[in-house]
């Protein structure tokens, strides 16, 4: 035994399997992607970038009932409201201040309508800390924008909520 | 005065005619380098700048020279600013005497293999000085390190190279090529040749024997506290005195540019190619090397070069050159 480890220090065979292993991995696939090119599959219950949604005829799903305000760890939204001339209840101010975000889905997860969503879009880096404060405006264009993608991801995890 | 221009402008023409290439070749290399070792790991490796991200090197060097250099306040300003310059032109000039084919070598001196490790030994003062002028403690350790390193192993580097010469008999790198016309070295001194290629890694401050710039331990080593064009700097003189050892290993052990069969469509391939080949699989072995060895402890590094490397290389030059005597086959010049 002793011998034998004398034997393949001296020979350096464990160097030379090492070698030929390297070498072989060299032609096998690859495990990475090239990312800004081709991307990763994203599950539907993916927590990225926020989004309102709005109902098929145009009209706002929020009725600005505080869940989601109440329920933020990070207390990162901030929801004024008023009664719109219809009487119905509505928002007139919608902040989420995603520096402040942890992105933990509990607004998603508390809204009775589905209205305050998160998306599967996670490249919203910016040059400035100012745009990363979102009003209701950049929200709701969000949701305009992601429409068909956040509604087959609700549909997509509804089975399992 | 006519003639003596002309000489001038003939010379520097040659020299640039050198060094150019192997500038390139240096950038072109460090790619390889990411290459090789992303592709052992199942990585991609830089593939986005240019034809497989072979442009990679001169974006980074472009980044380089329009980086701010910041010199410490508290370093000797002199010294510092020396230190990468001497680190990468001692690296350069060596290539002065490697030789391309029989006909291309720029300077044919017949004490070519003592002026490259003369030149090569000096490389350790371009550490040295960036690593004290530097005046911080990670630098100065990893200065010290590679001092004591670089030192350690160019005792077992000369020690094989007198293998060799006992062989050739001459001190010319061309000679010594030429006298692997009928043998490479390499199949008679194999053991010598593996031992020269460890003692390069660790001559050139390669992993597993990259200590001095071991990452975990002394951030950077030695370049700890430069920056910009003067960091570049010293990867250019890294990888320049990487690529110089690899073609010393082929001119010693591998018959730098003879061709491995000398048979009919073989010669036809122009020497210096055969030579670019043989750096080029050795830098390859250099890369996956360092793919696969985890870093040596500094006191197995130590051990391993006094007591492993010198006298195995010693014993062997007694063995050589009692085969030689016994034989009657010394070299007569």
């Amino acid at each position: 035994m002793k011998i034998g480890r004398i034997f393949k220090t001296v020979l350096m065979v464990d160097f030379a399997t090492g070698l030929l292993m390297a070498i072989k991995e060299i032609f096998k696939e690859k495990k990475t992607i090239n990312y800004p090119f081709e991307k990763g599959k994203i599950s539907p219950r993916f927590r990225g970038e926020h989004a309102l949604r709005r109902y098929p005829n145009g009209e706002e799903r929020c009725i600005a009932c505080k869940l989601c305000e109440a329920v933020c760890p990070a207390q990162a939204i901030t929801i004024e409201s008023e009664e719109r001339s219809d009487g119905s209840r509505k928002t007139t101010k919608y902040d989420i201040d995603m520096l402040k975000c942890i992105y933990c889905g509990l607004c998603e997860e508390s809204c009775p309508v589905d209205a305050i969503v998160q998306g599967p879009n996670f490249e919203f880096a910016t040059e400035t800390r100012e745009e990363l404060y979102y009003n209701k405006d950049k929200l709701l264009e969000n949701g305009d924008r992601w429409e068909s993608v956040l509604a087959a991801n609700i549909k997509a995890d509804n089975p399992y909520r | 005065m006519q003639d003596y221009f002309y000489i001038l402008v003939s010379e520097v023409y040659k020299i640039l005619f050198l060094l150019v290439p192997v500038l390139v070749t240096v950038a072109m290399i460090v790619w390889l380098d990411r290459r090789v070792w992303a592709f052992v790991q199942k990585r991609r490796g830089p593939n986005v700048v240019g034809p497989f991200g072979l442009l990679q090197s001169l974006a980074d060097a472009l980044k380089y020279i329009f980086k701010e250099i910041i010199i410490p306040a508290s370093s000797n300003k002199i010294i510092f600013i020396l230190a990468p310059i001497v680190t990468m032109t001692l690296a350069l000039i060596a290539w002065a005497v490697i030789p391309f084919s029989e006909e291309f070598v720029l300077a044919n001196i017949n004490v070519g293999i003592l002026y490259i490790f003369a030149v090569s030994s000096l490389g350790v003062y371009g550490i040295i000085m960036g690593g004290w002028a530097s005046n911080s403690k990670y630098p100065f350790l990893g200065a010290i390190r590679s001092a004591a390193q670089m030192v350690s192993y160019e005792v077992s580097i000369g020690v094989i190279i007198i293998n060799v010469l006992l062989c050739v008999g001459s001190l010319n790198l061309t000679d010594i090529v030429l006298a692997q016309e009928k043998i490479w070295f390499v199949i008679p001194l194999f053991p010598m040749f593996v031992i020269f290629f460890i003692s390069a890694l660790a001559e050139t401050n390669r992993p597993p024997f990259d200590l001095p710039e071991a990452e975990a331990e002394l951030v950077a080593g030695y370049q700890t506290e430069y920056s910009g064009m003067m960091y570049a700097m010293f990867w250019l003189g890294e990888y320049a005195n990487i690529l110089l050892m690899c073609a010393l290993g082929s001119i010693l052990f591998l018959g730098g540019w003879l061709s491995p069969i000398d048979i009919y469509p073989f010669d036809l391939i122009p020497s210096p190619l055969w030579f670019i080949v043989k750096i080029l699989l050795l830098f390859i072995l250099f890369a996956l090397v360092k793919a696969i060895v985890p870093r040596y402890r500094y006191d197995q590094l130590m051990k391993l070069g006094w007591k492993i490397f010198l006298p195995l290389s010693l014993i062997w030059v007694v063995l050589t050159s009692g085969y030689l005597l016994y034989f009657d086959l010394l070299p007569t010049t």
